[in-house]
């Protein structure tokens, strides 16, 4: 009796076998649907590496990894050719480092201005502008640099060097200021004299900040650029293809922090300040680290603004720092060499260029291992395992 | 760029096949990138003009050679002369390489019209590009130092000029800058009041000033009678005497329409 009015009910309820059956069939086509577009996205890229690695592998084969890890002649025309790469490696690494440089603090900073400092009308309209210089194609960031920002750089190096110095480094040193003020104010006074003890700081720091920077920029400003075309030039060109990137995701991942979190913060009694600092970042800090990974890869793998504006020359700077010296990259290499090499199919200067493309491969699989590792990390972390 | 080639064959075939036994032989061109704007300028015309297909393939002076001597092409487009060795090999194969001029290749070294200095020996040119000149005041300059601007490995340019200034055994100064194309070298050259380049005597124009080499003006006229030192002729070989229609072609610089053609295209006429 039970068992019948239990069927009967559920015979509103449950499908019947047929429609069960159909619907089973269904998830199984579109589950496998699915598996088959992830897979085939895995099964390009395996292709793509196997394929650079198997006209790569030639070359190491016939000249051997010493040369081309640790010379710098790289006369790929000549009879017979030199391919030594260092020195664009090298120059591959610095325009990377460069742009992240001036990329990572600004894209961060801005990230956390729309996300918890700027109201949010402003972040509204803010955010799609950042993001469309994703939108602006790479051989017109390269023209700019190249017809535009180089011949400026030459012109007015110095003065440019400077202004960028006192807008870009000036609001972060004072930022520095106030914070180590408020820090060693509560460290050292009782709490009746924080205060003014926090104001004579900030002054008396704030002082010898201004005048490092003013001295800083008074010798940037000396400086004179006989080339535009060097590494300064495409850092700065990369980091703001670069920024669009890591604003939005960092800015995505700091939305994504729960309310809850802030409120917490709040209701502790932390200063907005804190509450960033102290609550949202490291909550937030792998999706950012991801966002500083995303736009740095852009920077690694961008070869049409490299090409055009780097200048091009096989050389490790003098001194290695030297920014302001024109260098060569990996990307700018294959691209500049492809057109004549690929005619002598076979031969070293052609599998050169697909050991080069190997190792831009092998450097993008490694910092998204990495990344992937310290976001797995991040989670543990912050799940208080 | 092979599947390219290919294509190109394939629609030569095509083309051959659609020709049929009725018209006169194709003409197959292979070598020289330099060249290439040349021969692909004359193949369209000599094509309108006698509706002898032409096909111009550009895989570089030595491909072309090869070509020739294995009997790929009718005519090997080359901006050097054939080596010894290239000929001997051709003989070995019973292929008789005849050469022939189709023009002249000037290469203006230019700086910044801001730059007082307008006129340098090769020798002074010669090391400012293996660096052992690194200011201008080395050269009766100002004082400040060179940029050296060079041309991508694969440029025709760049290998003339290496060969015509810089020499065999001598290698460009590292730190030269290297830009793409002619237009890159002189856009860079006009903005930088400190640069040195090279560009095809085709592309001098008021934004760089051009310097006379070894006392020469670079100049149409001083490229066509010899005294322009960085100037090189431009060659087609062909297997014996050419007959019929490559006869024709190799005979186009002679024209009018030929003359136009080469000047149109930045180079300097022979004849």
């Amino acid at each position: 009796m039970a068992d019948a009015s239990i069927k009967k009910n559920s015979d509103i309820f449950v499908v019947s076998p047929e429609k069960l059956r159909r619907q089973r069939a269904a998830k199984f086509i579109g589950e496998g649907f699915l598996l088959a577009i992830a897979s085939f996205v895995a099964v390009v890229v395996l292709f793509i590496f196997y394929f650079v690695a198997v006209d790569a592998v030639p070359f190491f084969q016939e000249r051997g990894f010493a040369e081309f890890f640790t010379s710098t002649g790289w006369y790929p025309a000549d009879d017979p050719g030199e391919f030594g790469a260092l020195a664009i490696i090298y120059g591959s690494a610095m325009v990377t480092i460069g742009s992240a440089l001036i990329a990572v603090p600004l894209g961060i900073a801005a990230a956390i201005c729309l996300s918890d400092v700027l109201p949010f009308t402003v972040r509204q309209y803010a955010k799609p502008v950042i993001e469309m210089l994703a939108a602006i194609p790479s051989v017109a960031y390269g023209f700019f640099a190249l017809v535009i920002f180089a011949p400026l750089l030459q012109n007015f190096g110095g003065t440019i060097l400077m202004w960028a110095w006192w807008l870009i480094a000036g609001p972060f040193v004072l930022l520095a200021v106030i914070v180590i003020a408020d820090v060693l104010a509560a460290r050292v006074a009782t709490e009746s004299k924080e205060r003014s003890l926090r104001t004579v700081l900030t002054l008396l720091f704030g002082i010898a900040a201004i005048g490092v920077l003013y001295g800083v920029g008074r010798t940037l400003s000396a400086i004179e650029i006989l080339s535009g075309t060097n590494a300064l030039n495409v850092s700065i060109i990369l980091s703001f293809m670069a920024l669009p990137t890591i604003v939005s995701v960092s800015e995505d991942s700091l939305q994504a922090v729960g309310r809850e979190l802030r409120e917490g913060s709040y209701a502790l009694g932390a200063t907005r300040a804190e509450t960033i600092v102290k609550t949202i970042l490291p909550a937030a800090s792998s999706g950012i680290l991801a966002a500083v990974i995303l736009g740095i890869m852009r920077a690694l793998g961008e070869t049409m603004v490299v090409w055009m504006a780097s200048g091009n020359s096989s050389q490790i700077p003098d001194p290695w720092f030297n920014y302001l010296e024109s260098i060569r990259t990996l990307t700018a290499t294959i691209a500049g060499d492809m057109g004549e090499a690929d005619q002598v199919t076979g031969s070293a200067r052609y599998h050169v260029l697909f050991a080069m493309g190997l190792l831009l491969l092998i450097f993008s699989f490694i910092s998204n291992f990495i990344s992937e590792r310290i976001v797995v990390r991040q989670r543990k972390i912050l799940a208080g395992e | 760029m092979k599947l390219m080639k290919k294509l190109f064959l394939f629609a030569a075939l095509l083309s051959f096949a659609a020709a049929g036994p009725a018209q006169a032989k194709d003409i197959v061109m292979d070598g020289s990138t330099t060249v290439g704007p040349v021969a692909k300028s004359f193949a369209a015309y000599f094509t309108k003009t006698t509706g002898v297909q032409v096909t111009v393939s550009e895989s570089g002076s030595g491909n072309g050679a090869k070509s020739l001597i294995n009997g790929a092409c009718d005519i090997a487009n080359m901006s050097r002369a054939m080596k010894d060795k290239e000929v001997a090999a051709a003989k070995a194969k019973g292929v008789d390489p005849v050469q022939h001029v189709v023009a002249l290749d000037g290469i203006a070294v230019v700086v910044h019209p801001s730059n007082y200095v307008s006129s340098l020996k090769i020798e002074q040119i010669r090391d400012i590009y293996i660096g052992k000149v690194t200011n201008w005041s080395q050269v009766g300059g100002p004082n400040a130092k060179i940029v050296v601007i060079q041309r991508e490995s694969n440029s025709g340019t760049q290998d003339s000029f290496k060969s015509l200034v810089v020499g065999k055994g001598n290698a460009i100064t590292k730190g030269a800058e290297t830009q793409a194309s002619n237009g890159a070298v002189k856009s860079r050259v006009g903005s930088t009041p400190a640069a040195i380049g090279f560009i095809g005597l085709g592309f001098v124009d008021d934004s760089v000033k051009p310097l006379v080499v070894n006392g020469v003006k670079p100049a149409n006229e001083t490229v066509k009678d010899g005294s322009y030192p960085v100037a090189r002729p431009l060659f087609m070989y062909t297997n014996g005497q050419p007959t019929g229609n490559v006869k024709k072609f190799i005979e186009l610089p002679k024209t009018d329409d030929g003359k136009r053609m080469i000047s149109e295209l930045g180079f300097v006429n022979k004849y």
